[in-house]
């Protein structure tokens, strides 16, 4: 697979460049944090970030957003039908993203593109999106990729690698649409001995920086009702306010709801993130709620990344490390304590 | 790309109130294209998401059987936001269906079988969907002897009057309807709750299943009856609901441990139940 290197002082005129091709979005620094947007100018974009607040699944899975639109009117002989509403679907590069939150966006494929049933709009994204990765030279404190079968220069769920090498930019393309991406670029010199030596080192200084911090394989291997029926739940949930924030800024949480939004004679049917965290969530018109309880809640979320998730697909844990759930939790929840418990020889039942 | 998300168009062709406190409303559903009901290719047991535009959706158990032709009939308990709408829809009326969604009850492991079907309350819509079925001229020899225990709290709360007292006529089933109590005079059929009477008519377990439909309580004590009659937990079949907004495995929520209710379920068998997390 090919790659090319570009000096940063010429960066700004190639992404100039791309942008009038095709939209271009990315880490923007928006008051306190990044966030990805659409670049408007090629000084938007900030590759100097950590990562960003929010994952950068909304680009994918928005927030909220219409699926379908009717119309109520009396007199209109479509009134009550649903209508699919208009989307863009243009070819779009996303530049900058973590190799962590592209390799997320794998492990909801699983979810959303299976051989029975495939989301229309979810698979769409997917397939007109490039998807151009920057490595994480330094990975902050709370980082833990290398545990979760992903690591700072993993090139599985992008399109190009780009590793920032001081004065400029390596980009190694892993994908036909990777391919297609450089040979588009309007510069690019040859990589020399010495870039690709820097970026090598760069590499095994991220990934020794974090090792293994527990095991997968362990968590994997422990019966799931012993998991379920632990003592160590109860210890994990007390602290927990439910508030969801982990499950809206984390990559791999999907579940989304639907709801119909009325103005006057029009209206539309639109999904939103939901969580599990929420009671909401599984509350039934009987008035049952089958996790009604927040230990039932917790646990839910923690057993469907780290349990569930892996048995049903047979792969890896539904999560790839980026840490923004154990940053932004106002309870000091940690993740990584939670797979160390799950991980355990011997789980003790309640 | 199909969207598993877009309802077909149905008008409503027809509403029968079911039972005597009006809760209980059958929605007789025509599809507007011919093309979308080509599509609506369904087995007993599956069920469907209808769809109200500006209101939502809910998941319902599909009532008719395969081998009726022409329309699809859901009956609705009164519970929500979507279903107290629907109670108040009219005939004529323009409204989705979404589906089929789930597995079906084992169709292909129940031919040859002797087939107990046991139900309560509303629970019945499914179970009146196989029984259609298997009784329809061109099954009914595929399948072993037919015994039914339905149960409802008094006689007005029996679904599907018309049709039971037709099937208590029949000499290929076996039908006991219970009711818990009545000061009818002229109830000419069971009194008692659906675990006695079971008990009481004890169907063989001999090549049989038993597909059990109702209430958690009457679940609850029905099972060891069954348990005692024979039916192990691999030959206990039985239907979850859980709160559902995709339908398709996708929005997350209805989930057992690794099971989606609506894609991987509805229909468990209770040997499947106890490998999994009870969260139900």
């Amino acid at each position: 697979m090919s790659e090319i290197y570009i000096a940063k002082d010429k960066f700004p005129s190639v992404l100039g460049q791309l942008m009038g091709k095709c939209p271009v979005f990315g880490p923007v620094l928006q008051g306190k944090f990044h966030e990805f947007g659409r670049l408007e100018r090629p000084e938007d974009v900030d590759l100097g970030y950590g990562n960003t607040r929010l994952s950068p699944k909304a680009l994918f899975h928005p927030q909220a957003e219409k699926m379908f639109d009717f119309s109520l009117s009396k007199g209109d002989p479509e009134a009550g039908i649903l209508k699919e509403t208009p989307k863009d679907f243009r070819p779009r590069v996303i530049l900058g993203i973590r190799p962590c939150d592209a390799r997320a966006f794998q492990l909801d494929d699983r979810n959303f593109d299976t051989d029975s049933v495939r989301d229309p709009w979810w698979v769409r994204r997917r397939e007109t999106t490039t998807l151009v990765g920057l490595a994480c030279n330094t990975p902050g404190s709370t980082c833990f990729c290398t545990s979760v079968g992903t690591g700072p220069f993993d090139k599985t769920g992008l399109d190009v690698l780009m590793v920032d090498v001081g004065e400029g930019y390596l980009f190694q393309a892993s994908t036909k649409k990777g391919e297609e991406f450089l040979a588009g670029l309007s510069a690019g010199e040859a990589v020399s001995g010495s870039v690709a030596e820097k970026a090598d080192a760069l590499k095994k200084g991220a990934e020794g920086s974090m090792g293994t911090q527990f095991s997968v394989d362990a968590i994997v291997q422990n019966p799931t009702l012993d998991l379920f029926n632990a003592a160590f739940w109860d210890e994990v949930q007390f602290s927990c306010i439910n508030c969801g924030t982990c499950t809206f800024v984390c990559p791999t949480c999907w579940c989304f709801d639907i709801q119909d939004e009325v103005y006057q004679e029009k209206g539309s049917r639109i999904r939103l993130w939901d969580s599990c965290m929420f009671p909401l969530f599984t509350f039934h018109g009987s008035g049952h709620n089958p996790r009604s309880q927040k230990l039932q809640r917790v646990r839910q979320r923690f057993m469907h990344k780290l349990k569930y998730y892996p048995e049903k697909y047979k792969g890896g844990v539904a999560c790839v490390g980026c840490g923004r759930c154990v940053r932004q939790c106002p309870v000091n929840i940690d993740i990584r304590h939670v797979a160390r418990l799950m991980s355990a020889s011997c789980v003790c039942p309640t | 790309m199909n969207n598993p998300y877009l309802p077909y168009p149905v008008r409503i062709e027809s509403i029968v109130t079911e039972t005597e406190d009006h809760n209980q409303k059958t929605f007789k559903l025509v599809f507007l294209r011919p093309e979308d009901e080509a599509k609506f290719v369904y087995m007993p047991g599956q069920f469907a998401e209808l769809s109200v535009a500006g209101v939502g959706e809910v998941p319902i158990g599909i009532a008719t059987s395969p081998t009726e032709k022409g329309f699809i009939s859901f009956t609705v308990n009164k519970v929500g936001k979507v279903t107290s709408h629907l109670h108040n829809m009219e005939e004529g009326e323009i409204m989705g269906v979404r589906g089929p969604m789930g597995n079906s009850f084992p169709w292909d492991v129940l031919e040859g079988k002797n087939v107990v079907i046991i139900g309560g309350g509303f629970a019945f819509t499914t179970l009146r969907s196989s029984i259609v079925y298997m009784l329809h001229p061109e099954n009914r020899s595929r399948f072993g002897d037919i015994t039914v225990v339905y149960g409802a709290r008094s006689p007005g709360l029996l679904l599907y009057k018309e049709e039971l007292a037709a099937w208590e006529r029949r000499e290929d089933i076996r039908m006991h309807i219970t009711v818990d109590a009545t000061t009818d005079p002229n109830w000419k059929y069971n009194v008692g709750f659906v675990p006695a009477v079971t008990k009481e008519k004890a169907p063989s377990a001999d090549n049989s299943y038993a597909i059990i439909c109702g209430p958690p309580i009457m679940i609850k004590f029905t099972l060891p009856v069954l348990t005692e009659l024979g039916f192990p937990p691999e030959r206990i079949i039985s239907s979850l609901e859980m709160r559902m907004k995709c339908g398709i495995g996708i929005c997350g929520r209805c989930n057992i441990g690794t099971e989606y209710v609506c894609k991987d379920g509805p229909v468990f068998t209770l040997a499947q139940l106890s490998r999994l997390p009870n969260e139900y």
